[in-house]
């Protein structure tokens, strides 16, 4: 194991996967001269040529439908959107085309493609460039949706959602591109099963369910609430679809206490969907209500202080975890 | 018609034959969903017959095509049974799409046909993926995208022309101009007196083609398929053409007069085919007669085929979700 950051694992997982199979290539913008806007394409376009790296103009609309036309007759498209935000100027194709495919055509044209990119709310970008749009792809039948919170699960989760027969989205996050961890050393494969969640951290009193950015805040917070003697299990999602219940079930089995933290939106977000499953599999196992902390139900204002206060964030946690554990 | 054979070298006897085939089938359609055997929506192709044979007389099996929703001919063309597409209308499991897809949703990936897309415009960038793929691998296939008038002015079809043109890529976008989309005029939706204006914007090569005359659609894109096999590069051709129904089954065109109607009526593709083939004795009356029966027959023998044949089961319905059969 090494230390690399969440930006070198996702550019290792993108020249592996390149590399191993001649139908992968990977399009978007600034991917290739540029180097990637948030860099994660450093050095590929040097490695691989332009023939399998590949800039696009400002199309998004055009550039995911040519990746799902090329998936259709057999390559294996990596697109990236320079963020998820801008996804939503390709939804149609994203939407209505990708997952679709295989249902319409009874069977016979699946669509093996990635699309990734940040996700979720940067740093004052405002309402525009600060979608978390994990709630809005997980309700979509033939998606799959994953959001890593790590640089060994952002490789891991990469490497397998490229070599998938199926749409998937691999949801990054900007503020953790530069966050550091400990990964397997390149010569050792990586592959990390979407669908698997993982207990970032073992605890008694409360699992708190989080995903992406909301998992470096749910360990801080647990650190804190170790102080007071309230002993946290993090439960990182990693896949937001498909939905792994059985790590979720046998946390909340042993704490009987329940907080999630989401970036996404209250209304139809990621947490309500994990909350109908746990109180229907589950309720007996429940000492208490639970309780989701996401971003408050605005648009993203830019103001630094009225962000924070949207932001699912610390105090907003703690107080969670302190009203479940009615301390 | 699944053997490969070289470019524009199809018999036209044949070809009169799959324009009858496609015109009878869609007759007994509409009187099939007339009848409540089909639902949802259901769009013929009537009078534009010359369009899709034309093209597909133009090119090799092995070539990609992919449409809009009035795709019930492009997958005849294609060489999909008659059988599999009446049954794929009436919702069963034996249709072209196992049922899954409907009339907007044919798919023949064996024969190459890609469908039948039912958002407007949103194929065009599809197709622009396969020819990239087709390039990318270094094959000498073209891929032939169609789409209608009313496609022109949506933002997908501008990016995906853009997207063709920058990375030059081996495709023929079809504009299957029939004057209206649903019952707006394209004198009332798009700025330009010709769609193929378009394409100047995008500095690809655009010519109009009359759409009601087989040999003129099938020689030009035998002339521009030539020109694309040797290099690879977008093309485009706005074929003037004439839907005889409405827009949908639900639509009795009374935005145009009855008079234009028979104007294009009396330019009909078969008759005009029949008529060239007649007058150089490679056609007898008999003959034509011969053709239309067995056209008659075979949509008839496929409206028994998708009556008798069973509906999709219900235990399958989270089969068609995920390739791998993940469960969310």
């Amino acid at each position: 194991m090494r230390e690399i950051t969440y930006r070198q694992a996702l550019n290792e997982a993108l020249a592996e996967e390149i590399e191993r199979d001649p139908n992968v290539f990977f399009m978007g913008e600034e991917v290739a001269e540029y180097q990637g806007a948030y860099k994660v394409s450093q050095g590929l376009l040097q490695r691989f040529g332009p023939r399998r790296i590949i800039d696009t103009p400002i199309s998004e609309n055009g550039f995911a439908g040519l990746g799902v036309g090329a998936a259709m007759v057999g390559l294996r498209p990596i697109i990236e959107f320079m963020t998820f935000s801008f996804s939503l100027v390709a939804f149609d194709q994203v939407v209505n085309n990708a997952p679709n495919m295989f249902t319409m055509s009874g069977g016979q044209l699946n669509i093996p493609i990635t699309f990734r990119g940040p996700n979720g709310p940067v740093h004052q970008l405002g309402a525009t460039h600060s979608h978390a749009t994990e709630n809005f792809y997980a309700s979509v039948p033939g998606l799959k949706v994953c959001a890593p919170a790590t640089p060994r699960d952002a490789k891991g989760l990469l490497k397998t959602a490229v070599r998938d027969d199926n749409p998937v989205l691999v949801l990054e996050a900007e503020l953790l591109y530069s966050s550091k961890g400990m990964v397997e050393p390149p010569d050792k494969e990586l592959l990390i099963l979407l669908g698997k969640a993982d207990v970032k951290r073992e605890g008694s009193d409360v699992s708190i369910i989080c995903y992406a950015q909301t998992v470096p805040l749910a360990l801080k917070v647990a650190a804190q609430l170790e102080e007071e003697d309230i002993s946290a299990e993090i439960v990182d999602l990693r896949s937001i679809k498909p939905l792994d219940e059985k790590t979720i079930f046998d946390s909340v089995t042993k704490t009987h206490r329940v907080v999630i933290a989401e970036q996404d939106h209250p209304f139809c977000g990621v947490g309500a969907e994990v909350c109908y499953r746990i109180q229907k599999n589950i309720f007996d196992a429940l000492d208490a209500p639970i309780i989701r902390v996401s971003q408050e139900d605005v648009p993203m204002p830019y103001n630094e202080r009225l962000e924070h206060a949207v932001l699912p964030n610390a105090e907003k946690l703690i107080a969670a975890v302190k009203q479940v554990c009615y301390a | 018609m699944t053997a490969m054979q070289p470019g524009g070298q199809r018999d036209e006897v044949e070809m009169l034959s799959l324009m009858l085939l496609i015109r009878r089938f869609e007759e007994r359609a509409s009187q099939q969903y007339q009848a409540q055997k089909i639902g949802g929506f259901c769009h013929l192709y009537i009078g534009q017959e010359a369009v899709v044979t034309g093209a597909v007389a133009a090119v090799r099996d092995d070539d990609y095509i992919i449409t809009a929703y009035r795709d019930h001919a492009h997958a005849l063309a294609r060489g999909t049974s008659a059988d599999a597409c009446m049954a794929e209308l009436f919702g069963k499991e034996t249709g072209c799409s196992r049922g899954l897809g409907g009339s907007m949703h044919f798919f023949d990936r064996r024969n190459h046909m890609y469908g039948g897309h039912a958002i407007v415009a949103a194929h065009v960038p599809l197709a622009v993926g396969m020819a990239f793929a087709i390039k990318y691998r270094g094959e000498d296939r073209v891929t032939l995208c169609f789409f209608g008038d009313g496609a022109i002015n949506q933002g997908a079809f501008h990016e995906a022309l853009n997207l063709a043109a920058l990375y030059k890529l081996p495709i023929v976008f079809i504009c299957e101009n029939n004057l209206f989309a649903m019952g707006t005029s394209v004198k009332r939706s798009t700025s330009l007196k010709q769609i193929v204006d378009r394409t100047e914007g995008y500095d690809i090569p655009g010519e109009i083609v009359d759409g009601m005359n087989f040999r003129e659609v099938r020689d030009k894109i035998v002339e521009v398929v030539d020109s694309i096999r040797k290099e690879p590069h977008p093309a485009f051709l706005e074929a003037r053409t004439y839907r005889y129904r409405g827009h949908s089954m639900s639509d009795p065109a009374s935005y145009r007069t009855k008079e234009e109607l028979e104007k294009y009526r009396l330019d009909d593709p078969i008759t005009r085919l029949r008529a060239q083939l007649t007058r150089e004795e490679k056609l007898t009356n008999e003959q034509f007669d011969r053709l239309d029966k067995q056209a008659k027959e075979t949509v008839l023998a496929a409206v028994k085929f998708a009556e008798e044949s069973p509906q999709p089961p219900l235990e399958k319905l989270y089969d068609y979700t995920y390739a791998d059969g993940a469960k969310p």
